[in-house]
């Protein structure tokens, strides 16, 4: 039995971000994701690790890579526009392979649209922002709570699979307080990257071994000498324009998430069973869905909700598996229909797939998911 | 020929570089080398960082722990890599659209923040890798593919940015006298706090093919005749200075060091 705590969200994501091991924080501030960065700035010093607060979103994705390479579990924070800054060097972190997390705590946009409110309005920059191709992970927490374990669970994926692994958060899920159990630290997981054990001299920083892909990352300052680029580069790290080895590069770099899909992709499912609507959502709203699928169910409709925790890769087998029993498929989000368009990819016409969009700022009221799941029972 | 110990520094097995015959870089590269084996630096505990362009493809042909990031972004890169690292030699090498145009609000910023990061400027007053644009510093009236009636822009002096921003060490020489840049490439990595080093380099291919400076030699013999010491500049009116290179060390002062005050501040912290 954990320690029982009564934190925000912002704040529960920093303090998981520590549990796992991150010790450096770049950062800039921005609503509503400030507050992970303000609670970096004040325990981080406690732990010996180091926070910085940097020009701009730009240096600070710059710094956090930089920790990394240098033997730092890193974490840059920040909110939508700063989103958009941070995709050439996030760009950057999947081409040299280097473990970061950054959390991005969604609010509408564009342009600097609404900075006080909630939206998932990030979901396919998340997968689509930096040009170039590339596996992403991306978790949503739907609950104060998962702020924190998605924070311990991010930080062991980067470090695993040796990328960049986002967190998509929302300002409704970032500032909302409620009461969480903080595990003990003896149960926390903890995962750690790969490090080479051959000496300096037969070291080939990108040399991946056949049954995971993955090379073994060696920190700067640590005897091992090797070079990050940016660009496509061979097994030793340096440029190439030879065909070969930019398709060994490009296939590894994609395979590599494919594989361990499974380990990867993560869902919640509620009342699924017998049910023949599905409300699919997440982050704030999957909150609002459960709420409306219980009161769905006290009224006698078979309704149940699948929420997808990590958005990228999405569980599409998962959800195509019960979209063969259901009719239909309602999809609430607070966009103008991103996530409604992999549901659709993944239930390939098996069922009905209706959007429900809402981008005026305000959430989804339990009530409104209610109505339209009793419109589709009628 | 590079000496024993400069050799032992290079990754000769990717060479040839892809800096055109007779580039200025290759001077830089050899006067930084040279300053590090001078200072006996570890190769293993030595960080050489970069942005984008063709100065920013050296430290893929030093045999150190080396980095070749985004355009402009790559003193941000260093910082981290020095704020876990402080034991760690930093050395960021730039070229001057890198510096002073994506990259000038992080180099001012580094300036402000006095990180014990050594900046080598390369500053060949063009945009050589992309096909010859106009830089912040391309010569006023000089052409470029991006000003072909001649730049209209006024230039930058990055020493002069690089005080006004808080830099504890700036200093200037050029190509043509690899020695002196040598001096204060080794100045700068003995100095401690955020060192400024521009070094002026030539692109005859980019830049002298449309400026009269069609041969590498011919770049050499320029800066060698524009150059004047920064003793002599003081007697010289403005008029006499136009298009005049200004050498030496401009600025050598202590001030306190950001990792250093950083580590002080959670010392305190953790003895509460």
């Amino acid at each position: 039995m954990g320690k029982i705590a009564f934190w925000q969200g912002n704040e529960a994501l920093a303090m998981g971000a520590l549990a796992a091991g991150c010790r450096f924080f770049g950062g800039y501030p921005i609503t509503p994701s400030t507050e992970i960065a303000e609670k970096m700035a004040e325990e981080l010093p406690k732990l010996d690790g180091r926070f910085i607060q940097m020009e701009d979103e730009i240096s600070a994705i710059a710094a956090t890579i930089g920790a990394s390479i240098a033997g730092s579990k890193a974490l840059t924070a920040t909110s939508g526009p700063g989103f958009s800054l941070k995709q050439e060097n996030l760009g950057l972190a999947y081409e040299a392979e280097i473990p970061i997390v950054v959390v991005d705590v969604m609010r509408g946009g564009p342009s600097t649209g609404l900075p006080t409110k909630a939206g998932q309005q990030d979901v396919m920059q998340a997968r689509w922002g930096t040009h170039g191709d590339h596996g992403t992970i991306a978790y949503a927490p739907s609950s104060v709570e998962e702020c924190y374990t998605m924070a311990v669970e991010a930080f062991n994926a980067a470090e695993k699979y040796r990328q960049p692994v986002l967190i998509m958060s929302d300002a409704e899920i970032g500032h909302m307080r409620e009461k969480i159990e903080i595990p003990d630290p003896e149960d926390i997981r903890i995962s750690n990257r790969k490090k080479p054990t051959v000496e300096m001299e037969k070291f080939v920083p990108y040399k991946a071994a056949p049954e995971d892909d993955i090379p073994p990352m060696a920190s700067f300052g640590d005897g091992y000498r090797w070079h990050v680029t940016g660009l496509t580069h061979n097994d030793w790290g340096f440029p190439t324009n030879n065909a070969d080895e930019i398709e060994k590069k490009m296939t590894r770099l994609m395979r590599k998430i494919d594989r361990f899909r499974d380990d990867i992709v993560r869902y919640d499912t509620e009342s699924v069973e017998d049910a023949d609507i599905l409300v699919v959502s997440y982050g704030s709203v999957a909150r609002s869905s459960s709420r409306a699928v219980k009161d769905a169910r006290a009224r006698g409709m078979k309704v149940g909700h699948f929420r997808p925790i990590t958005l990228w890769p999405f569980p599409d087998k998962e959800l195509e598996k019960l979209a063969r029993k259901v009719k239909t498929i309602i999809v609430p989000e607070l966009n103008c229909g991103q996530m409604v368009l992999e549901v659709e990819r993944a239930v390939h016409g098996k069922s009905r797939v209706v959007p429900m969009e809402l981008v005026n700022g305000d959430l989804f009221h339990p009530k409104d998911i209610l109505e339209k799941i009793s419109q589709e029972v009628r | 020929m590079p000496s024993k110990e400069v050799y032992s520094w290079l990754r000769t097995r990717f060479f040839p570089h892809m800096w055109c015959p007779g580039c200025g870089h290759g001077i830089i590269m050899h006067s930084l080398l040279r300053a590090l084996v001078d200072l006996k630096k570890d190769q293993s505990n030595t960080v050489i960082a970069s942005g984008i362009g063709c100065s920013s493809r050296m430290p893929g042909y030093i045999d150190a722990c080396t980095l070749h990031t985004t355009h402009g972004r790559s003193l941000g890169f260093a910082t981290g890599i020095k704020m876990v690292k402080p034991e760690m030699t930093v050395i960021d090498v730039m070229g001057d659209g890198d510096c002073s145009a994506i990259g000038g609000n992080h180099f001012i910023h580094a300036c402000r923040r006095n990180i014990d990061i050594t900046a080598i400027v390369m500053n060949n007053n063009i945009y050589g890798m992309t096909g010859g644009q106009a830089s912040p510093t391309t010569p006023a009236g000089a052409l470029a593919t991006t000003a072909p009636y001649g730049a209209v822009d006024p230039t930058f002096d990055l020493c002069r940015l690089a005080e006004g921003a808080g830099a504890t060490f700036v200093a200037r020489s050029t190509i043509a006298n690899p020695k002196q840049a040598e001096k204060y490439i080794v100045d700068g990595i003995k100095h401690k706090g955020f060192s400024v080093v521009e070094i002026i380099s030539s692109c005859h291919t980019q830049f002298g093919r449309k400026n009269k400076r069609r041969t590498p030699i011919s770049n050499i013999e320029f800066l060698k005749s524009a150059t004047v010491t920064k003793e002599k500049a003081k007697e010289m009116s403005p008029e006499e200075l136009y298009g005049r290179i200004v050498v030496g060390e401009f600025v050598n002062k202590t001030a306190p060091e950001y990792t250093e005050q950083y580590l002080a501040m959670t010392k305190k912290v953790r003895e509460g």
